[in-house]
Protein backbone atom coordinates (compact mmCIF):
# COMPACT_ATOMS: atom_id res chain seq x y z
CA UNK A 1 0.00 0.00 0.00
CA UNK A 2 2.07 2.93 -1.28
CA UNK A 3 0.54 6.97 -0.13
CA UNK A 4 -1.22 9.34 -2.28
CA UNK A 5 1.30 11.90 -4.06
CA UNK A 6 -0.04 14.73 -3.30
CA UNK A 7 2.12 17.13 -4.72
CA UNK A 8 1.26 15.58 -8.04
CA UNK A 9 -2.32 15.77 -7.35
CA UNK A 10 -1.73 19.56 -6.66
CA UNK A 11 0.48 19.88 -9.97
CA UNK A 12 -2.16 18.43 -11.72
CA UNK A 13 -4.90 20.86 -10.68
CA UNK A 14 -4.13 24.08 -12.69
CA UNK A 15 -3.31 21.54 -15.82
CA UNK A 16 -6.77 19.91 -15.66
CA UNK A 17 -8.70 23.59 -14.99
CA UNK A 18 -7.35 24.58 -18.40
CA UNK A 19 -9.66 22.15 -19.71
CA UNK A 20 -12.24 23.51 -17.94
CA UNK A 21 -13.67 26.09 -20.21
CA UNK A 22 -13.94 23.85 -22.75
CA UNK A 23 -15.90 21.23 -20.61
CA UNK A 24 -18.36 24.13 -19.44
CA UNK A 25 -18.50 25.78 -23.09
CA UNK A 26 -19.94 22.44 -24.76
CA UNK A 27 -22.68 22.22 -21.65
CA UNK A 28 -23.48 25.83 -22.03
CA UNK A 29 -23.76 25.43 -25.85
CA UNK A 30 -26.01 22.33 -25.45
CA UNK A 31 -27.97 23.91 -22.75
CA UNK A 32 -28.58 26.83 -25.04
CA UNK A 33 -29.74 24.43 -27.71
CA UNK A 34 -31.47 22.03 -25.88
CA UNK A 35 -34.11 25.10 -24.44
CA UNK A 36 -34.76 26.48 -27.41
CA UNK A 37 -35.30 22.94 -29.09
CA UNK A 38 -37.37 21.91 -26.04
CA UNK A 39 -39.56 24.51 -25.69
CA UNK A 40 -40.35 23.95 -29.47
CA UNK A 41 -40.89 20.22 -28.99
CA UNK A 42 -43.17 21.01 -25.62
CA UNK A 43 -45.50 23.64 -27.91
CA UNK A 44 -46.04 20.74 -30.15
CA UNK A 45 -46.91 18.54 -27.82
CA UNK A 46 -49.36 21.22 -25.91
CA UNK A 47 -51.21 22.81 -28.81
CA UNK A 48 -51.43 18.74 -30.34
CA UNK A 49 -50.51 19.94 -34.12
CA UNK A 50 -51.21 17.34 -36.40
CA UNK A 51 -47.81 14.93 -37.41
CA UNK A 52 -45.80 17.06 -36.23
CA UNK A 53 -47.09 16.02 -33.06
CA UNK A 54 -46.32 12.41 -33.88
CA UNK A 55 -43.14 13.09 -34.81
CA UNK A 56 -42.36 14.94 -31.60
CA UNK A 57 -43.06 12.11 -29.75
CA UNK A 58 -41.56 9.68 -31.38
CA UNK A 59 -38.06 11.78 -31.37
CA UNK A 60 -38.74 12.32 -27.55
CA UNK A 61 -39.26 8.15 -26.88
CA UNK A 62 -36.11 7.87 -29.09
CA UNK A 63 -33.79 10.35 -27.56
CA UNK A 64 -35.31 9.18 -23.90
CA UNK A 65 -35.14 5.65 -24.77
CA UNK A 66 -31.41 4.87 -26.28
CA UNK A 67 -28.20 5.78 -23.81
CA UNK A 68 -26.43 8.69 -24.53
CA UNK A 69 -23.33 7.00 -25.45
CA UNK A 70 -25.05 5.24 -27.84
CA UNK A 71 -26.25 8.51 -29.61
CA UNK A 72 -23.25 9.77 -29.33
CA UNK A 73 -21.86 7.52 -31.68
CA UNK A 74 -24.03 7.34 -33.65
CA UNK A 75 -23.76 10.90 -34.48
CA UNK A 76 -19.96 10.51 -35.05
CA UNK A 77 -18.90 7.50 -36.30
CA UNK A 78 -22.11 6.50 -37.52
CA UNK A 79 -24.12 9.42 -39.54
CA UNK A 80 -21.03 10.09 -41.74
CA UNK A 81 -20.99 6.94 -43.52
CA UNK A 82 -24.67 8.12 -44.87
CA UNK A 83 -24.64 12.21 -44.83
CA UNK A 84 -21.12 13.10 -46.70
CA UNK A 85 -21.18 16.35 -45.34
CA UNK A 86 -21.00 15.24 -41.72
CA UNK A 87 -17.44 13.78 -42.45
CA UNK A 88 -15.49 16.95 -41.47
CA UNK A 89 -18.13 16.64 -37.99
CA UNK A 90 -15.44 17.12 -35.02
CA UNK A 91 -15.82 15.46 -31.43
CA UNK A 92 -17.31 18.85 -30.25
CA UNK A 93 -20.05 19.31 -32.59
CA UNK A 94 -20.72 15.96 -32.65
CA UNK A 95 -20.88 16.00 -28.37
CA UNK A 96 -22.64 19.47 -28.42
CA UNK A 97 -25.34 17.94 -31.41
CA UNK A 98 -25.67 14.96 -28.99
CA UNK A 99 -26.06 16.77 -25.63
CA UNK A 100 -28.96 18.90 -27.18
CA UNK A 101 -30.64 16.31 -28.80
CA UNK A 102 -30.26 13.79 -25.77
CA UNK A 103 -31.60 16.55 -22.85
CA UNK A 104 -34.29 18.29 -25.41
CA UNK A 105 -36.19 15.31 -24.81
CA UNK A 106 -36.33 15.31 -21.08
CA UNK A 107 -36.07 19.15 -20.87
CA UNK A 108 -39.35 19.06 -23.26
CA UNK A 109 -41.49 16.89 -20.99
CA UNK A 110 -40.67 19.02 -17.98
CA UNK A 111 -41.62 22.15 -20.11
CA UNK A 112 -44.40 20.06 -21.16
CA UNK A 113 -45.88 19.61 -17.81
CA UNK A 114 -45.23 23.21 -16.53
CA UNK A 115 -47.33 24.73 -19.48
CA UNK A 116 -50.13 22.05 -18.71
CA UNK A 117 -50.09 22.98 -15.05
CA UNK A 118 -50.42 27.29 -15.80
CA UNK A 119 -54.03 28.18 -15.11
CA UNK A 120 -56.64 27.58 -18.35
CA UNK A 121 -58.12 30.56 -17.46
CA UNK A 122 -55.17 33.11 -18.52
CA UNK A 123 -55.24 31.53 -22.15
CA UNK A 124 -58.50 32.43 -22.02
CA UNK A 125 -58.04 35.69 -20.46
CA UNK A 126 -55.61 36.30 -23.10
CA UNK A 127 -57.46 34.88 -26.10
CA UNK A 128 -60.51 37.04 -25.15
CA UNK A 129 -58.43 40.55 -25.23
CA UNK A 130 -57.62 39.34 -28.97
CA UNK A 131 -54.14 37.49 -28.61
CA UNK A 132 -53.26 35.31 -30.80
CA UNK A 133 -52.50 31.71 -30.04
CA UNK A 134 -48.66 32.62 -30.73
CA UNK A 135 -49.07 35.82 -28.65
CA UNK A 136 -50.38 34.07 -25.60
CA UNK A 137 -48.18 31.27 -25.73
CA UNK A 138 -45.19 33.55 -25.89
CA UNK A 139 -46.30 36.03 -23.79
CA UNK A 140 -48.30 34.32 -20.85
CA UNK A 141 -47.75 30.77 -21.08
CA UNK A 142 -43.65 30.30 -21.39
CA UNK A 143 -42.63 32.83 -19.06
CA UNK A 144 -44.78 31.42 -16.68
CA UNK A 145 -43.92 27.77 -17.16
CA UNK A 146 -40.03 28.49 -17.81
CA UNK A 147 -40.32 29.67 -14.11
CA UNK A 148 -42.09 26.45 -12.96
CA UNK A 149 -39.51 24.37 -14.72
CA UNK A 150 -36.33 25.87 -13.77
CA UNK A 151 -35.48 24.17 -11.08
CA UNK A 152 -36.00 20.90 -12.79
CA UNK A 153 -34.18 22.54 -15.78
CA UNK A 154 -31.05 23.23 -13.65
CA UNK A 155 -30.61 19.42 -12.64
CA UNK A 156 -30.34 18.70 -16.52
CA UNK A 157 -27.72 21.54 -16.50
CA UNK A 158 -25.90 19.89 -13.70
CA UNK A 159 -25.94 16.58 -14.93
CA UNK A 160 -25.34 17.79 -18.72
CA UNK A 161 -22.01 19.21 -17.39
CA UNK A 162 -21.11 15.82 -16.11
CA UNK A 163 -22.00 14.23 -19.34
CA UNK A 164 -19.83 16.28 -21.11
CA UNK A 165 -17.14 13.51 -20.09
CA UNK A 166 -18.25 11.49 -22.38
CA UNK A 167 -16.52 13.24 -25.81
CA UNK A 168 -13.39 11.68 -24.68
CA UNK A 169 -14.62 8.54 -26.50
CA UNK A 170 -14.76 10.66 -29.41
CA UNK A 171 -11.52 12.02 -28.85
CA UNK A 172 -11.98 15.41 -27.49
CA UNK A 173 -9.79 16.22 -24.93
CA UNK A 174 -11.89 17.81 -22.54
CA UNK A 175 -11.67 17.57 -18.85
CA UNK A 176 -11.68 13.74 -18.70
CA UNK A 177 -9.87 13.15 -21.91
CA UNK A 178 -7.19 15.27 -20.09
CA UNK A 179 -7.10 13.57 -17.19
CA UNK A 180 -6.95 10.45 -18.88
CA UNK A 181 -3.64 11.63 -20.75
CA UNK A 182 -2.22 12.56 -17.94
CA UNK A 183 -2.47 9.85 -16.19
CA UNK A 184 -1.67 6.98 -18.96
CA UNK A 185 1.92 9.40 -18.81
CA UNK A 186 2.41 9.51 -15.16
CA UNK A 187 0.65 5.87 -14.21
CA UNK A 188 -1.08 8.03 -10.98
CA UNK A 189 -4.55 6.70 -12.30
CA UNK A 190 -6.08 6.87 -9.03
CA UNK A 191 -4.58 10.33 -8.28
CA UNK A 192 -5.53 11.79 -11.31
CA UNK A 193 -9.33 10.50 -11.39
CA UNK A 194 -9.42 11.89 -8.03
CA UNK A 195 -8.44 14.79 -8.76
CA UNK A 196 -11.19 15.30 -11.91
CA UNK A 197 -13.91 13.70 -9.68
CA UNK A 198 -13.32 16.93 -7.40
CA UNK A 199 -13.19 19.06 -9.97
CA UNK A 200 -16.40 18.21 -11.05
CA UNK A 201 -17.80 17.80 -7.58
CA UNK A 202 -17.23 21.37 -6.77
CA UNK A 203 -18.50 22.68 -10.03
CA UNK A 204 -21.74 20.95 -9.18
CA UNK A 205 -21.56 21.92 -5.67
CA UNK A 206 -20.86 25.27 -6.71
CA UNK A 207 -24.34 25.14 -9.05
CA UNK A 208 -26.52 23.47 -6.42
CA UNK A 209 -25.68 26.02 -4.35
CA UNK A 210 -26.40 29.23 -7.06
CA UNK A 211 -29.72 26.73 -7.88
CA UNK A 212 -31.27 26.83 -4.31
CA UNK A 213 -30.94 30.59 -4.55
CA UNK A 214 -32.58 30.76 -7.34
CA UNK A 215 -35.40 28.85 -6.28
CA UNK A 216 -35.58 30.88 -3.07
CA UNK A 217 -36.19 33.85 -4.74
CA UNK A 218 -38.28 31.83 -7.48
CA UNK A 219 -40.74 30.58 -4.49
CA UNK A 220 -41.46 34.25 -3.66
CA UNK A 221 -42.29 35.53 -7.20
CA UNK A 222 -45.28 37.43 -7.78
CA UNK A 223 -45.82 38.59 -4.28
CA UNK A 224 -44.37 42.36 -4.40
CA UNK B 1 -74.84 47.61 -31.84
CA UNK B 2 -74.37 43.91 -31.16
CA UNK B 3 -76.77 41.43 -32.19
CA UNK B 4 -76.69 37.48 -31.63
CA UNK B 5 -79.29 35.81 -34.28
CA UNK B 6 -79.87 32.30 -33.62
CA UNK B 7 -76.97 31.14 -31.45
CA UNK B 8 -76.71 27.45 -31.23
CA UNK B 9 -74.09 25.44 -29.09
CA UNK B 10 -74.57 21.45 -28.53
CA UNK B 11 -71.65 19.93 -26.44
CA UNK B 12 -72.16 16.05 -27.91
CA UNK B 13 -75.72 15.69 -27.58
CA UNK B 14 -76.34 18.12 -25.27
CA UNK B 15 -77.86 21.48 -26.95
CA UNK B 16 -77.15 24.23 -24.75
CA UNK B 17 -77.57 27.14 -26.36
CA UNK B 18 -80.78 26.94 -28.34
CA UNK B 19 -81.10 29.54 -31.04
CA UNK B 20 -80.46 32.58 -28.88
CA UNK B 21 -81.86 36.12 -30.45
CA UNK B 22 -80.49 39.21 -28.45
CA UNK B 23 -79.19 42.86 -29.09
CA UNK B 24 -78.32 45.64 -27.41
CA UNK B 25 -77.69 49.45 -28.64
CA UNK B 26 -74.46 50.95 -27.92
CA UNK B 27 -74.66 52.24 -24.23
CA UNK B 28 -77.39 49.62 -23.27
CA UNK B 29 -76.81 47.11 -20.41
CA UNK B 30 -78.31 43.54 -20.34
CA UNK B 31 -78.45 41.66 -17.33
CA UNK B 32 -79.23 37.88 -17.72
CA UNK B 33 -80.29 35.71 -14.85
CA UNK B 34 -81.56 32.36 -14.83
CA UNK B 35 -80.95 28.43 -12.86
CA UNK B 36 -77.53 26.63 -12.74
CA UNK B 37 -76.45 24.90 -16.08
CA UNK B 38 -78.71 26.72 -18.58
CA UNK B 39 -76.01 27.97 -20.68
CA UNK B 40 -75.76 31.85 -19.52
CA UNK B 41 -71.52 31.76 -19.79
CA UNK B 42 -71.89 30.03 -22.73
CA UNK B 43 -73.68 32.49 -24.00
CA UNK B 44 -70.76 34.94 -23.23
CA UNK B 45 -68.06 32.84 -24.11
CA UNK B 46 -69.61 32.08 -27.47
CA UNK B 47 -70.04 35.92 -28.40
CA UNK B 48 -65.90 36.23 -28.23
CA UNK B 49 -65.41 32.64 -29.31
CA UNK B 50 -63.87 30.89 -26.38
CA UNK B 51 -66.60 28.36 -27.52
CA UNK B 52 -67.51 27.85 -30.77
CA UNK B 53 -71.41 28.07 -31.37
CA UNK B 54 -72.40 25.85 -33.90
CA UNK B 55 -74.60 28.26 -36.03
CA UNK B 56 -75.84 31.54 -35.66
CA UNK B 57 -74.99 35.23 -36.59
CA UNK B 58 -72.94 37.81 -34.63
CA UNK B 59 -72.77 41.06 -35.13
CA UNK B 60 -70.15 43.04 -33.61
CA UNK B 61 -70.02 47.23 -34.57
CA UNK B 62 -69.03 46.73 -38.18
CA UNK B 63 -67.99 42.91 -38.05
CA UNK B 64 -71.06 40.17 -39.22
CA UNK B 65 -69.40 36.78 -38.24
CA UNK B 66 -71.53 33.90 -39.71
CA UNK B 67 -70.85 31.60 -36.55
CA UNK B 68 -70.37 28.36 -38.67
CA UNK B 69 -68.14 29.69 -41.13
CA UNK B 70 -65.89 31.85 -38.91
CA UNK B 71 -62.46 32.60 -39.68
CA UNK B 72 -59.22 32.94 -37.42
CA UNK B 73 -59.51 36.05 -38.66
CA UNK B 74 -63.50 36.58 -37.70
CA UNK B 75 -62.51 35.49 -34.71
CA UNK B 76 -60.18 37.50 -33.74
CA UNK B 77 -62.01 40.57 -35.03
CA UNK B 78 -64.68 39.81 -33.02
CA UNK B 79 -61.95 39.42 -29.66
CA UNK B 80 -60.83 42.66 -30.70
CA UNK B 81 -64.06 44.45 -30.34
CA UNK B 82 -65.35 42.88 -27.24
CA UNK B 83 -63.74 42.33 -23.86
CA UNK B 84 -64.69 39.42 -20.92
CA UNK B 85 -64.94 39.66 -17.50
CA UNK B 86 -64.25 36.51 -15.37
CA UNK B 87 -65.87 34.54 -12.33
CA UNK B 88 -61.91 33.95 -10.86
CA UNK B 89 -60.69 37.49 -12.65
CA UNK B 90 -58.51 34.94 -14.83
CA UNK B 91 -55.27 37.86 -14.11
CA UNK B 92 -51.79 36.94 -15.63
CA UNK B 93 -49.66 35.91 -12.73
CA UNK B 94 -46.68 37.25 -13.57
CA UNK B 95 -47.50 40.49 -14.69
CA UNK B 96 -48.38 43.32 -11.63
CA UNK B 97 -51.83 45.08 -12.01
CA UNK B 98 -50.19 47.77 -14.79
CA UNK B 99 -48.95 45.03 -16.81
CA UNK B 100 -52.44 43.00 -17.00
CA UNK B 101 -53.79 45.98 -17.84
CA UNK B 102 -51.38 47.16 -20.46
CA UNK B 103 -50.48 43.85 -22.31
CA UNK B 104 -53.67 44.36 -24.47
CA UNK B 105 -52.73 48.12 -25.92
CA UNK B 106 -49.05 47.01 -26.01
CA UNK B 107 -49.75 43.14 -27.72
CA UNK B 108 -52.69 44.27 -29.95
CA UNK B 109 -52.96 47.79 -30.57
CA UNK B 110 -49.08 48.13 -30.93
CA UNK B 111 -48.33 50.68 -28.43
CA UNK B 112 -45.12 51.74 -27.15
CA UNK B 113 -44.85 50.15 -23.55
CA UNK B 114 -44.37 53.80 -22.57
CA UNK B 115 -47.30 54.91 -23.46
CA UNK B 116 -49.53 51.82 -22.87
CA UNK B 117 -48.18 51.99 -19.39
CA UNK B 118 -49.13 55.96 -19.04
CA UNK B 119 -52.69 54.92 -20.46
CA UNK B 120 -53.32 51.74 -17.97
CA UNK B 121 -52.47 54.18 -15.18
CA UNK B 122 -55.25 56.07 -16.35
CA UNK B 123 -57.33 53.29 -15.77
CA UNK B 124 -55.81 51.93 -12.58
CA UNK B 125 -57.14 56.29 -11.27
CA UNK B 126 -60.71 55.37 -12.58
CA UNK B 127 -61.05 52.03 -10.92
CA UNK B 128 -59.24 53.70 -8.16
CA UNK B 129 -56.39 51.43 -7.49
CA UNK B 130 -53.85 53.58 -8.54
CA UNK B 131 -51.51 53.01 -5.83
CA UNK B 132 -51.57 49.20 -6.35
CA UNK B 133 -49.86 49.69 -10.42
CA UNK B 134 -46.56 47.69 -9.09
CA UNK B 135 -48.27 44.93 -7.35
CA UNK B 136 -49.06 41.18 -8.13
CA UNK B 137 -52.24 39.45 -8.42
CA UNK B 138 -50.93 37.01 -5.22
CA UNK B 139 -50.79 40.38 -3.17
CA UNK B 140 -53.97 41.87 -4.11
CA UNK B 141 -57.71 41.08 -2.86
CA UNK B 142 -60.55 39.17 -4.62
CA UNK B 143 -62.33 42.41 -5.00
CA UNK B 144 -59.09 44.23 -6.26
CA UNK B 145 -58.13 41.32 -8.35
CA UNK B 146 -61.76 41.52 -10.34
CA UNK B 147 -61.59 45.32 -9.98
CA UNK B 148 -57.78 44.79 -12.53
CA UNK B 149 -60.12 42.34 -14.28
CA UNK B 150 -62.35 44.85 -15.03
CA UNK B 151 -59.62 47.09 -16.01
CA UNK B 152 -58.04 44.94 -18.11
CA UNK B 153 -61.44 45.01 -19.83
CA UNK B 154 -61.85 48.44 -19.65
CA UNK B 155 -58.41 48.81 -22.11
CA UNK B 156 -59.60 46.67 -24.76
CA UNK B 157 -61.92 50.35 -25.52
CA UNK B 158 -64.72 47.21 -26.22
CA UNK B 159 -67.64 47.67 -27.97
CA UNK B 160 -69.52 45.50 -25.91
CA UNK B 161 -68.19 44.30 -22.11
CA UNK B 162 -69.29 40.82 -20.90
CA UNK B 163 -69.38 39.62 -17.41
CA UNK B 164 -69.66 36.41 -16.38
CA UNK B 165 -70.91 36.41 -13.01
CA UNK B 166 -67.75 39.17 -11.26
CA UNK B 167 -69.04 38.76 -7.95
CA UNK B 168 -69.70 35.26 -7.56
CA UNK B 169 -66.47 33.87 -6.39
CA UNK B 170 -66.22 36.98 -3.69
CA UNK B 171 -66.14 37.37 -0.29
CA UNK B 172 -69.05 39.08 0.86
CA UNK B 173 -67.25 41.67 1.97
CA UNK B 174 -65.54 42.75 -1.38
CA UNK B 175 -68.94 42.23 -3.58
CA UNK B 176 -69.98 46.21 -3.29
CA UNK B 177 -66.66 47.77 -4.35
CA UNK B 178 -66.92 45.59 -7.82
CA UNK B 179 -70.35 46.69 -8.27
CA UNK B 180 -69.79 50.16 -7.31
CA UNK B 181 -67.17 50.06 -10.32
CA UNK B 182 -69.34 48.19 -12.50
CA UNK B 183 -72.49 51.05 -12.12
CA UNK B 184 -69.79 53.50 -13.00
CA UNK B 185 -68.97 51.83 -16.28
CA UNK B 186 -72.88 51.69 -16.85
CA UNK B 187 -72.96 55.53 -15.56
CA UNK B 188 -70.51 56.00 -18.48
CA UNK B 189 -72.79 54.41 -21.08
CA UNK B 190 -70.28 51.45 -21.40
CA UNK B 191 -72.70 48.61 -23.32
CA UNK B 192 -72.57 45.68 -20.92
CA UNK B 193 -74.10 41.78 -21.05
CA UNK B 194 -73.83 40.90 -17.54
CA UNK B 195 -74.66 37.49 -16.25
CA UNK B 196 -75.35 37.68 -12.52
CA UNK B 197 -77.17 36.50 -9.29
CA UNK B 198 -76.88 40.59 -8.27
CA UNK B 199 -81.09 41.25 -8.59
CA UNK B 200 -80.30 44.52 -6.44
CA UNK B 201 -77.94 45.24 -9.64
CA UNK B 202 -80.20 44.48 -11.97
CA UNK B 203 -83.01 46.47 -11.23
CA UNK B 204 -80.49 49.65 -10.69
CA UNK B 205 -78.48 48.69 -13.68
CA UNK B 206 -79.99 47.25 -16.23
CA UNK B 207 -81.91 48.40 -19.52
CA UNK B 208 -83.04 45.05 -20.42
CA UNK B 209 -82.80 42.02 -18.03
CA UNK B 210 -83.23 38.46 -19.57
CA UNK B 211 -84.50 35.17 -17.79
CA UNK B 212 -82.77 32.37 -19.74
CA UNK B 213 -83.61 28.67 -19.04
CA UNK B 214 -82.54 25.19 -20.97
CA UNK B 215 -80.74 26.93 -23.21
CA UNK B 216 -83.06 29.59 -24.05
CA UNK B 217 -84.55 33.35 -23.69
CA UNK B 218 -88.06 32.89 -21.46
CA UNK B 219 -88.23 36.14 -21.20
CA UNK B 220 -87.25 40.08 -21.71
CA UNK B 221 -87.99 42.99 -20.52
CA UNK B 222 -86.84 45.94 -18.74
CA UNK B 223 -86.41 45.36 -14.86
CA UNK B 224 -89.18 47.26 -13.85
CA UNK B 225 -91.40 44.50 -15.55
CA UNK B 226 -89.72 41.55 -15.39
CA UNK B 227 -89.28 42.11 -11.87
CA UNK B 228 -92.72 43.27 -10.61
CA UNK B 229 -94.76 41.52 -12.96
CA UNK B 230 -93.22 38.66 -15.10
CA UNK B 231 -95.42 36.97 -17.45
CA UNK B 232 -93.86 33.30 -17.72
CA UNK B 233 -94.56 30.86 -14.77
CA UNK B 234 -90.90 29.80 -14.89
CA UNK B 235 -89.80 33.34 -14.43
CA UNK B 236 -92.19 33.55 -11.41
CA UNK B 237 -90.50 30.83 -9.94
CA UNK B 238 -87.16 31.21 -10.44
CA UNK B 239 -87.87 34.78 -9.12
CA UNK B 240 -89.74 33.49 -5.90
CA UNK B 241 -86.75 31.34 -5.12
CA UNK B 242 -83.87 34.06 -5.53
CA UNK B 243 -86.24 36.83 -4.05
CA UNK B 244 -86.67 34.20 -0.90
CA UNK B 245 -83.18 35.15 -0.26
CA UNK B 246 -82.12 31.10 -1.41
CA UNK B 247 -80.03 32.36 -4.37
CA UNK B 248 -80.03 30.11 -6.89
CA UNK B 249 -77.36 26.53 -6.11
CA UNK B 250 -74.40 27.86 -7.13
CA UNK B 251 -74.68 31.32 -6.31
N1 LIG C 1 -66.87 22.48 -22.23
C1 LIG C 1 -68.05 21.84 -21.96
N2 LIG C 1 -68.22 20.55 -22.31
C2 LIG C 1 -69.37 19.90 -22.08
N3 LIG C 1 -70.43 20.46 -21.47
C3 LIG C 1 -70.33 21.74 -21.08
C4 LIG C 1 -69.13 22.50 -21.31
N4 LIG C 1 -69.33 23.74 -20.82
C5 LIG C 1 -70.57 23.76 -20.32
N5 LIG C 1 -71.18 22.57 -20.47
C6 LIG C 1 -72.56 22.24 -20.08
O1 LIG C 1 -73.42 23.20 -20.65
C7 LIG C 1 -74.46 23.54 -19.78
C8 LIG C 1 -74.52 25.03 -19.60
O2 LIG C 1 -73.36 25.45 -18.91
P1 LIG C 1 -73.11 26.96 -18.52
O3 LIG C 1 -71.82 27.00 -17.78
O4 LIG C 1 -73.23 27.80 -19.73
O5 LIG C 1 -74.33 27.26 -17.56
P2 LIG C 1 -74.59 28.53 -16.66
O6 LIG C 1 -75.95 29.00 -16.97
O7 LIG C 1 -73.49 29.52 -16.81
O8 LIG C 1 -74.58 27.93 -15.21
P3 LIG C 1 -74.03 28.56 -13.84
O9 LIG C 1 -75.07 29.48 -13.33
O10 LIG C 1 -73.86 27.37 -12.99
O11 LIG C 1 -72.73 29.26 -14.16
C9 LIG C 1 -74.22 22.77 -18.49
O12 LIG C 1 -75.05 21.65 -18.49
C10 LIG C 1 -72.78 22.36 -18.58
O13 LIG C 1 -72.59 21.13 -17.94
MG1 LIG D 1 -71.90 30.20 -15.55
Amino acid sequence: MQALNLDYMVGLVPVLLGYLPLTLGMAAAGMVCALILSCGLAVIRVSRLPVLNQAAQLFISFFRGTPLLVQLFLFYYGLPQFLSFLVSINGVTATIMGLTLHFSAYMAESIRAAITGIDRSQTEAAQSIGMTNAQTMRRIILPQATRVATPTLMNYFIDMIKSTSLAFTLGVTELMGATQKEAASSFLYFEAFLVVALIYWIIVEALSWCQKRLEKRLNRAYQR
Amino acid sequence: MIALKGITKRFGEHTVLDGIDLSLARGEIIVVIGPSGTGKSTLLRCVNFLERPDAGQLTVGDLSVDAARATSDDILGLRRRTAFVFQNYALFAHKTALENIAERMIVVEGLSKREAHARAREILERIGLADKADAYPAALSGGQQQRIGIGRAMAAKAEVILFDEPTSALDPEWVEEVLALMKQLAAEQQTMIVVTHEMQFAREVADQVVFMEGGRIVEQAPPSELFTNPRDERTRSFLRKVLAGNAPSDA
